[in-house]
């Protein structure tokens, strides 16, 4: 009671500057007002008195605090236009109120000559910190399902990288062109042609696979004979990553675009997660397929003849493989993998000229983090990189997760240069 | 189409302030890669050091532009040091990962909404080059022939960033006629072979990477001088492997390879703009085939494809020797 | 010959103790997964001599040499050469103090010229410090020193008229002078030579054995991997037999020729059947090795 009376009174005593600030606004004087309320779920909004808020010029000089009266509203004066920053302090709100975004207690601000501006601070209900928990709990979960999704895509596209580099060498800078390529053929096919989604996927890949093929045969396999170089074929490989960029740039244009089905799905709700459909589906389809490639790596003969070749290629060659092949079948292989990645990362956000660029440095991620060369350390990489990029966001800027990544990518090459799969070599 | 102006404004290209910043960053890349054999995909982030190190001293801290110098210097030798300690002592390929991701996450954090405050975000920042050309002892007007005219700040500009390249030209070949020279090349040769014979390889390595990278830092001091602003954008990917461009076009491991390279680049680029822009203004490519926005894209894909073209037929670049190259069997 | 005298007095079994030895080593042990490669409780070399290190492939002669100069870090082990513990030490460091070895597959820098290669072997040298690179001056005479030194080198290898080629247009064989003559420009105490003679034609390999037999006479030792029987008996003094990683014999060349453990170690590896695991990596090794040993010739015989 005591407590409400002296506020009250507090409130009075402050109405006479927000009175007077309002008086000199409309001489053209600079301030700040609002008013401090609660928004419940229900109801009318609630105003919040007694709450400070602590304003700074930009460059840290103080200016003055304010606190709200009885009607949750403040007003101070500022000295001039310029830049601002205010900061409502969090103690000084009742306990069972809290900010929504408590990033937001402190907003910065230009103030123009003449103007008094308003400032937002939405507030909630505060929760428990159990509360709080299960909702960190089920974002953590939420963000572990998309880190897997991504990390799924990555490593699609990772295997026909690291069978690259295990059976030729080559550091290919111009995979993630196969990427675009495979997602710009499933989208001319699906909605220049009107090909239902499914099949224009399927058949994308077939296409991805000729593309893969036809490089392979009409320029590396050329190279090899002539026996370039590999950093020479590395350089060429940046001069077709650029040329085919910027075609696609000039063919398809700069816009992002969506696929004829699924671009846009309502979330459903399993638990504490919301998930698209269609995303269930890439997960599922990216496992079978992973597995898939799995199977044939380890049971069939041309899988096996691609992980003997990576491994010794001399060795593999002196004991009747027919390395020219395997090679050719790797692209291809490769080149088809891509494809349906690029498809999977255009279903999720829309197709455009350099989303495979853009993917590049997260597959030489995932490759390097498994340990170069060796496919399954691909998998397991890529999922690392995919899984860690999104979790990451739970503490640091969504901007800046891809710093992470590349950060965590350096400190395992420190401890473990070999990657996770990789192993020691002999050296000399 | 009007030959004289394509021609004019080639060779403005050629002499200009950009030809003179990719020559200096692309001469870092040559100590590297062309000498050393350090395959470092990560030059841009040298020159985002230089350009930020000058502008972040100027427009945020409010210190001189000449204390911007060593600041980027410093935060360069920082960045070679974090690059190399770890790495140098790994095969060629981690060295590639590592710095093209490093010159990303540079990129990545001097855009973020974060460092706003410092860098500008993705705004970047401005208004930071006037103690540089209030110095400028050329008298206003203009300068040049025909259509090749410089106005006295661009050409205060040109004549800084040439006198820069010289002087650093005129160092590497000093270096690479010196014992210091040869080590860093059997380095590039054999690593082994150089450390069978005594020699400290990972401190040459590291003596290359800091040198050349501090050459790229000073490339991107006159970029941000040149265009008076710095926008993190700017300084991506690509900007490195148009420096790989210009060595492989030049001639690497030749101290002349990549100042001949970067003009011979910075001309055709402006050669086939101009005149494909021409033709397409006088209706001799027809827009349905090619418009206004697509003559930048597709200068892009004759730069990517003239790239492949070269390392396939002419790896040795203009100046190289072609019985080195026949050597280059592995 | 007095380097041979000292011979008699040393007992033919493995680890013996050597009059006066150069290079002790005890209990270097190296493992590649489950695979123990080097596994050697005590050797010495001769100081002065030439000793021969054989075995069939996959023996754990390369990786032997690849930890006593530093390349390779051994899981236990010490060693000392000539009285300094080395342990630990990395390879530019080991081969400063004296001990330079050669490649199997030779490394010759190929886009630098002979001369260069030469000047490159020389130590301590001015100009290859940063500072005083950029002064030319504080280097030149240092320099024309070096290339004095290096052009008798090269006249005695016979290598003269090739000075100004870049050594990537030089034979197999003159490959292996040119990498010998090379590593003399360090001017060490013992030289490690890694299959001197591997894809050599046979009318090089006279020259090439009586520039290691001069080592000899101008004082240095000499430790040498070879396959060639003929070639050990030749111009060994000692030989030492290894053999899945460990020394299995030691002696004078003929005493190694008559010994029953090491023509079994040669024959029964290669008759036998695979029996345990073990057995059939070691020989997937051999087969390796020697497929690499093939390619190393074939690469050395283009010109």
């Amino acid at each position: 009671m005591i407590r409400i009376l002296v506020l009250a009174a507090m409130g009075c005593v402050l109405l006479l500057p927000a009175t007077a600030a309002q008086a000199q606004q409309q001489e053209g004087g600079e301030a700040i007002r609002g008013t401090i309320v609660q928004r419940p779920e229900e109801g009318d909004p609630v105003p919040v008195p007694g709450v400070d808020i602590a304003v700074t010029t930009g460059d840290g000089e103080d200016v003055g605090t304010v606190t709200t009266a009885e009607d949750g509203s403040y007003a101070l004066e500022l000295p001039g236009p310029g830049d601002y920053s205010a900061t409502l302090v969090a103690e000084t709100l009742p306990e069972d109120v809290q900010l929504t975004d408590p990033d937001r207690a402190t907003l910065e601000f230009t103030i123009r000559p003449g103007q008094s501006r308003p400032l937002l601070y939405p507030l909630g209900e505060a929760e428990s910190v159990g509360g709080r928990f299960a909702a960190f709990m089920s974002r953590a979960l939420q963000l572990a399902v998309e880190g897997i999704k991504f990390g799924l895509i990555i490593a699609m596209t990772a295997v026909g990288l690291s069978l690259i580099f295990g059976t030729t060498g080559l550091v290919n800078f111009a995979h993630g062109e196969l990427v675009t390529f495979g997602a710009i053929a499933a989208w001319i096919i699906n909605v220049t042609f009107g090909v239902h989604f499914f099949l224009a996927a399927i058949l994308a890949m077939g296409v991805g696979a000729l593309a893969g093929g036809l490089l392979d045969r009409g320029l590396w396999a050329p190279l090899r004979r002539r026996g370039t170089g590999l950093i020479a074929m590395l350089v060429i490989s940046i001069g077709l990553s650029i040329l085919l960029r910027y075609s696609f740039l000039y063919f398809f244009g700069g816009r992002t675009r969506p696929y004829g089905q699924y671009a846009v799905q309502r979330a459903i709700e399993i638990g504490p997660i919301g998930i698209a459909p269609k995303d269930i589906i890439a997960i599922v389809l990216s496992l079978l397929v992973l597995v898939g490639v799995g199977l044939i790596l380890q049971r069939t003969k041309i899988g096996k003849a691609m992980r003997a070749v990576a491994d010794n290629r001399d060795l593999a060659e002196s004991s009747g493989i027919n390395v020219e092949r395997v090679i050719l079948f790797v692209w291809a292989f490769g080149a088809a993998l891509a494809t349906l990645g690029g498809v999977m990362l255009g279903l999720g956000e829309q197709v455009s000229w350099q989303m495979g660029f853009q993917l590049l440095l997260l597959m030489f991620a995932g490759v390097t983090l498994g340990g170069l060369g060796t496919a399954y350390g691909a998998l397991l990489g890529s999922i690392v990189v995919g899984l860690f990029i999104q979790m990451s966001t739970l503490v640091i800027s969504p901007e800046l997760k891809n710093v992470g990544a590349l950060l965590v990518l350096i400190f395992i090459l420190l401890v473990r240069p070999q990657g996770i799969l990789g192993q020691a070599e002999r050296v000399g | 189409m009007n030959w004289e102006f394509i021609l004019g404004r080639s060779l403005s290209s050629a002499i200009g302030s950009d030809a003179a910043v990719f020559a200096l960053a692309a001469i870092g890349l040559n100590l590297h890669f062309g000498y050393t054999g350090l395959l470092n995909f990560g030059q841009v982030a040298f020159m985002a050091l230089g350009a930020y190190g000058l502008s972040v001293t100027v427009a945020t801290l409010g210190l001189s532009l000449w204390w911007g110098i060593p600041i980027g210097l410093a935060l360069s030798v920082t960045l070679a040091l974090l690059l190399g300690l770890p790495t140098l002592r790994l095969r060629a390929d981690y060295l590639a990962i590592v710095t093209i991701a490093a010159s990303e996450i540079v990129r990545f954090v001097a855009r973020s909404v974060s460092m706003r405050g410092v860098t500008g975000g993705s705004f970047g920042l401005s208004g930071f080059a006037d103690e540089f050309y209030a110095v400028n002892p050329i008298p206003g007007g203009s300068y040049g022939f025909g259509v090749v005219q410089f106005s006295a700040r661009a050409l205060w500009v040109i004549a800084v960033a040439w006198g820069l390249v010289a002087i650093i030209s005129l160092m590497v070949y000093v270096l690479m006629h010196s014992p210091w020279g040869r080590v860093l090349r059997s380095i590039r040769e054999d690593e082994d072979a150089a450390r069978s014979l005594g020699k400290n390889v990972y401190s040459y390595k590291m003596q290359s990477l800091v040198l050349g990278g501090l050459f790229g830092t000073i490339g991107g001091f006159m970029y941000a001088i040149s265009q008076q602003s710095v926008q993190p954008d700017t300084y991506s990917t690509p900007v490195t492997f148009y420096c790989y461009a210009i060595i492989i076009l030049g001639g690497t491991a030749r101290v002349l390879g990549p100042v001949l390279g970067s003009m011979i680049f910075w001309g055709l680029l402006s050669f086939t703009d101009t005149a494909l822009r021409q033709a397409v203004g006088a209706g001799y490519i027809p827009t349905a085939i090619m418009d206004g926005t697509q003559v930048g894209q597709s200068r892009f894909v004759l730069l990517g494809l003239g790239l492949m073209l070269l390392m396939i037929f002419r790896p040795q670049g203009i100046l190289g020797d072609r019985r080195e190259i026949a050597l280059d069997a592995h | 010959m007095p380097t041979d005298t000292w011979v008699d007095g040393v007992t033919p079994e493995p680890g013996v103790a050597k009059p006066d030895p150069i290079l002790v080593v005890d209990g270097v042990t190296r493992r590649f997964g489950g695979l123990k490669a080097v596994d050697v409780e005590h050797v010495e070399f001769q100081r002065g001599a030439i000793t021969a290190l054989i075995g069939p492939n996959g023996a754990g002669k390369t990786t032997f040499f690849n930890l006593l100069t530093g390349f390779d870090r051994p899981d236990a082990g010490t060693w000392t050469f000539d009285g300094r513990r080395m342990a630990g030490m990395a390879a530019h460091k080991v081969a400063r103090i004296g001990m330079v070895r050669t490649f199997q597959l030779t490394k010759a820098l190929s886009r630098l010229t002979v001369m260069e290669n030469m000047k490159l072997g020389a130590t301590k040298q001015k100009g290859e410090s940063f500072a005083r690179a950029l002064l030319p001056p504080l280097w030149r005479k240092q320099e024309r020193g070096i290339e004095d030194r290096a052009a008798d080198l090269l006249a005695r290898f016979k290598l003269d008229n090739k000075r100004d080629d870049f050594a990537g247009t030089l034979s197999g064989g003159q490959r292996k002078l040119l990498e010998m003559a090379r590593a003399l420009m360090v001017q060490p105490d013992i030289v490690m030579l890694d299959e001197p003679m591997a894809g050599v034609n046979p009318a090089l390999t006279q020259s090439l054995l009586g520039h290691v037999k001069d080592l000899r006479t101008q004082g240095m030792s000499v430790l040498f991997v070879e396959h060639d029987m003929d070639v050990v008996r030749d111009i060994s003094d000692w030989v030492v037999v290894m053999a899945e990683g460990k020394i299995i014999s030691e002696g004078t060349p003929d005493h190694i020729g008559q010994d029953r453990k090491v023509i079994d170690a040669y024959l029964g590896a290669s008759h036998d059947a695979p029996t345990t695991p073990e057995e059939e990596q070691r020989q997937l090794a051999e087969a390796e090795a020697a497929l690499d040993a093939e390619t190393a010739e074939r690469e050395q015989l283009q010109p």
